[in-house]
């Protein structure tokens, strides 16, 4: 290699090195003058700070690591509600955006435009400062269906009591796994022989009653706890029995969802379109019903242009999901870089931490995609 | 089916369908019309599930009877055309047209016919709609932030004079042309930041900053005559030795102090704050974030393994992490890093630290535009006998760039949308005085309308920054 090309680099590391080695040093002086020491032992620890709202068993006598655990959990939850109802509401919308009906087009063009032109955590107050703070109060929250009750302080939901779950939940493993067979099974009939196979009836068939079965045969027993309102004290009422959600999931969820909803919409829009017209009259002039041509011309091609972006926007809503430190959530951000960060004053390991876990979540789900891109991607002669 | 026949309109006596569908539909919306604005119920006399569904149920059927193809009057194909095509797309548009005028009455009243426009104090809000007062009185706060009133004219004048200068460009003539790429990319950015440095600020902030930017600029403008060949060494040795030079030797905060203008008051980072603070907030994460990341895809794409693995770790470690987490590093984490006597400024910190975060996405943008080059655009060049940079500023940055001009636009707005993020370090813009001013026991219960007010504020600023960016796509589209 030239000493024209070895010189940048080598200078460039150069800096590199010299710009660690400087942070490095620094920190280490000023953690002997703070009396820190560098480790993660503190994860040990008793945590002894309270959770609001936790998925799996916590207190206060739980270690930080378990801490760490539940905003985890809770990042999770929150990013998995927000990726079901915005690409829910995404593809609604998106579809809405391509109808010939001029009234549906504007109004998912206004959406569309609204919502993305508005940043994210000014929505997330909007939600949780101005709107839910508009609902009624425990005791006068009128039942949604008669089982929802939609109050300030969460929406309660009806909670099943299961007998004999693990049964339940194998059986709709086995009912996954076999889909997967029949749709491996579909596909090789219909390129050996041309002969469709009904592969969505067939799916939800399975579905439904593989689980259903196990009612009869397996002592699977579920019954609904509905929430029923209780008094704590003269004028504070609650409800009990069933699920709470709380407020800040609301908020964030619907927040999260209705802003990456544009994006999505966006990307359907320009995937359908981007399938060139050709196709559709190619696959018209071959004699395809219109519900062929949708399923087996312009969506495998529209899908390719799609998920990619797509995909994107469900890493980026996950990242957003960090700003539930703003209202409160106890997510990732707010227990372990906020609270725990506080009581243990280890600010580099902390950080560190939580930006190590959401890097790891984003670099695995890329290379998925790309593994998914180049797998899909269209092998030009 | 046969017997639903009649409901299915035919050309040959249009003139009938055509009437009573016309008819059938205004009756429909006129109960709804009067219904939601006078709260006049025409149809009292029916059971109330009946009449909730009667109008859905008289205008679809008036639709369906103005479905005549092919009618040859104007106007009805325009209406069939567009929102009447079949059944399903009837039923949609009636219930969007139903959803409009039912929620106009509240919405009216509460924005503007309810609501209130003078006072200065909570008790002047009693009516049930809107209190625009609020946002009247603490409109100062919502756009200066803390800065001391009696100084607001400094942001003022800044801002206007930074608009002029930067609208000046447009009026260029034919002479001045070819300077301009020069004068927004170096002379208008250290206007800016003398600008906001002495005037805004007025007292020693920055000192960091201002060592780095001028350093840039002495070595840009001498960079200009430095033979290609030696560019590379030049723009990485030089710029840092002169950032040394200038902190070390020259005395640079001794000038500073001697440039000073006295008569100002100096005003704190930790005052700034509202629209203003928004504004240089994303300017300067703007001007910083550009270059940045165009290096950053240019190391991407280069054949030197080290500049480009660094720059591959560089731009995926920044674009892995959320903001927040970034803000939280450079507010809690990276006064660690330094030495005990050195102090960077919050604001300076953040806008760093904002600029590092949205230059890994703009490298991702260029670099697809990099690659989306046809390779004879290189060859091309090289067989002219250009060098890296030559070629890349002469030949493929300018085809790159115009490409990606969306791309760049969706960041810069993203950029945007993202600095209200900022109140993680305790810098309070709109969204954090809207928070602030929530919270002040004389104005309780106004959160909706600080919500409206900022969020109408953004929707104009990115609406119109996309809607320019689309005018510029289309500006220097080429065909190829």
């Amino acid at each position: 290699m030239s000493i024209k090309k070895l010189l940048p680099q080598l200078l460039t590391l150069l800096v590199i090195i010299l710009i660690f080695g400087f942070f490095s040093y620094n920190a280490q002086v000023n953690m002997e003058n703070r009396g820190l020491e560098f480790g993660f032992d503190f994860l040990a620890y008793e945590a002894s700070f309270d959770i609001q709202f936790s998925l799996i068993d916590y207190d206060g006598s739980h270690s930080y690591f378990r801490a760490y655990l539940v905003g985890l959990l809770n990042t999770i939850l929150v990013s998995v509600i927000g990726i079901i109802f915005a690409t829910i509401i995404g593809i609604v919308v998106g579809v809405a955006r391509l109808s010939k009906n001029y009234l549906i087009e504007r109004t998912a063009a206004i959406y569309v435009e609204f919502f993305r032109n508005i940043p994210l955590l000014l929505q997330i107050f909007f939600w949780y400062f101005a709107a839910l703070r508009a609902l009624p109060l425990p005791e006068n929250a009128e039942p949604i269906l008669g089982v929802f009750f939609l109050t300030i302080k969460g929406l309660f939901v009806p909670a099943f009591v299961w007998n004999n779950l693990d049964v339940f939940i194998y059986s709709i493993i086995a009912a996954i796994i076999s889909i997967v067979f029949v749709r491996l099974y579909a596909r090789k009939k219909q390129e050996n022989l041309g002969i469709q196979t009904p592969v969505l009836k067939i799916s939800i068939g399975l579905f439904i009653i593989l689980p259903l079965l196990t009612f009869v045969l397996g002592g699977v027993d579920a019954s609904v706890e509905i929430p029923a309102i209780k008094q704590l004290s003269q004028t504070s009422f609650t409800y009990e029995g069933g699920i709470k959600l709380p407020p800040e999931l609301i908020a964030l969820a619907l927040a999260l969802s209705l802003y990456t909803a544009t994006f999505i919409a966006e990307n359907v829009r320009a995937g359908v379109q981007g399938v060139s017209k050709g196709q559709k009259e190619a696959a018209a002039s071959i004699g395809l019903t219109p519900n062929q041509i949708l399923k087996l011309v312009v969506m495998p091609q529209a899908l390719r242009i799609i998920i990619p972006p797509t995909t994107n926007q469900y890493l980026n809503l996950t990242k957003n999901s960090s700003l539930a430190a703003a209202i409160a959530y106890p997510d990732l951000v707010l227990i372990f870089a906020g609270t725990a960060l506080m009581q243990t004053g280890s600010a580099i390991e902390i950080v560190s931490i939580t930006m190590l876990t959401y890097l790891t979540l984003s670099i695995s789900i890329s290379i998925l995609m790309n593994w998914y891109n180049k797998k899909i991607a269209i092998i030009e002669k | 089916m046969n017997k639903l026949n009649f409901l299915t309109p035919n050309k040959n006596n249009i003139n009938f369908y055509l009437y009573t569908g016309i008819v059938l539909f205004s009756l429909s919306i006129i109960i709804v019309l009067s219904n939601s604005f006078f709260n006049l119920d025409l149809i009292f006399f029916l059971p109330e599930t009946i009449s909730f569904f009667l109008p859905i149920v008289i205008g679809f059927i008036g639709l369906n009877f103005v479905r005549i193809e092919h009618s040859r009057i104007k106007a009805l194909d325009l209406v069939n055309k567009n929102i009447n095509t079949n059944k399903f797309n009837a039923l949609l548009s009636l219930l969007i047209i139903f959803l409009v005028i039912k929620s106009l009455p509240p919405l009216l009243s509460w924005f503007i016919i309810d609501a209130n426009f003078s006072g200065d104090s909570k008790d002047a809000c009693s009516g049930s709609g809107a209190c625009w007062a609020y946002i009247k009185t603490w409109f100062n706060r919502f756009m200066y932030g803390m800065y001391p009133n009696e100084e607001q004219w400094r942001i003022n004048l800044s801002f206007i004079s930074l608009g002029f200068l930067g609208v000046i460009g447009f009026f260029a003539t034919e002479k001045f042309k070819k300077y301009l790429t020069l004068y927004y990319v170096v002379v208008y950015p250290v206007i800016a930041f003398f600008f906001i440095f002495f005037f805004i600020s007025g007292g020693p902030i920055f000192f960091d900053f201002s060592y780095g930017i001028i350093a840039a600029v002495i070595s840009i403008i001498l960079g200009f005559f430095i033979p290609s060949k030696f560019k590379m060494y030049y723009f990485i040795i030089v710029p840092i030795t002169f950032y040394i030079l200038l902190k070390y030797i020259f005395f640079y905060e001794e000038l500073i102090e001697l440039g000073k203008l006295e008569t100002l008051e100096w005003v704190e980072t930790g005052a700034w704050g509202g629209l203003s603070l928004t504004f240089i907030v994303s300017f300067f994460c703007l001007i910083f974030c550009f270059p940045i990341g165009l290096f950053l895809s240019l190391g991407r794409r280069s054949d030197l393994p080290i500049i480009k693995y660094i720059s591959i770790g560089f731009i995926e470690f920044w674009r892995g992490v959320p903001l927040i987490t970034v803000l939280f590093m450079s507010s809690v984490m990276f006064p660690m890093f330094l030495p005990q006597d050195m102090f960077i400024d919050k604001l300076v910190r953040v806008i760093i630290a904002i600029s590092l975060f949205e230059a890994a996405y703009v490298a991702e943008v260029i670099r697809g535009g990099l690659q989306a080059l046809p390779r004879g655009q290189y060859d091309a060049a090289k067989s002219l006998g250009m060098g890296y940079w030559k070629m890349h500023i002469l030949v493929i940055l300018p085809q790159a760039l115009k490409l990606v001009i969306p791309g760049i636009a969706n960041t810069f707005l993203a950029l945007v949308k993202d600095t209200p993020l900022i109140f993680v370090v305790g810098l309070l813009e709109i969204v954090g005085m809207l928070n602030l001013a929530k919270t002040n026991p004389e104005w309780l219960g106004f959160a909706m309308e600080g919500y409206v007010f900022a969020s109408v504020v953004f929707f104009i600023i990115c609406y119109a920054m996309s809607k320019y960016s689309y005018n510029l796509e289309q500006k220097y589209k080429t065909e190829r």
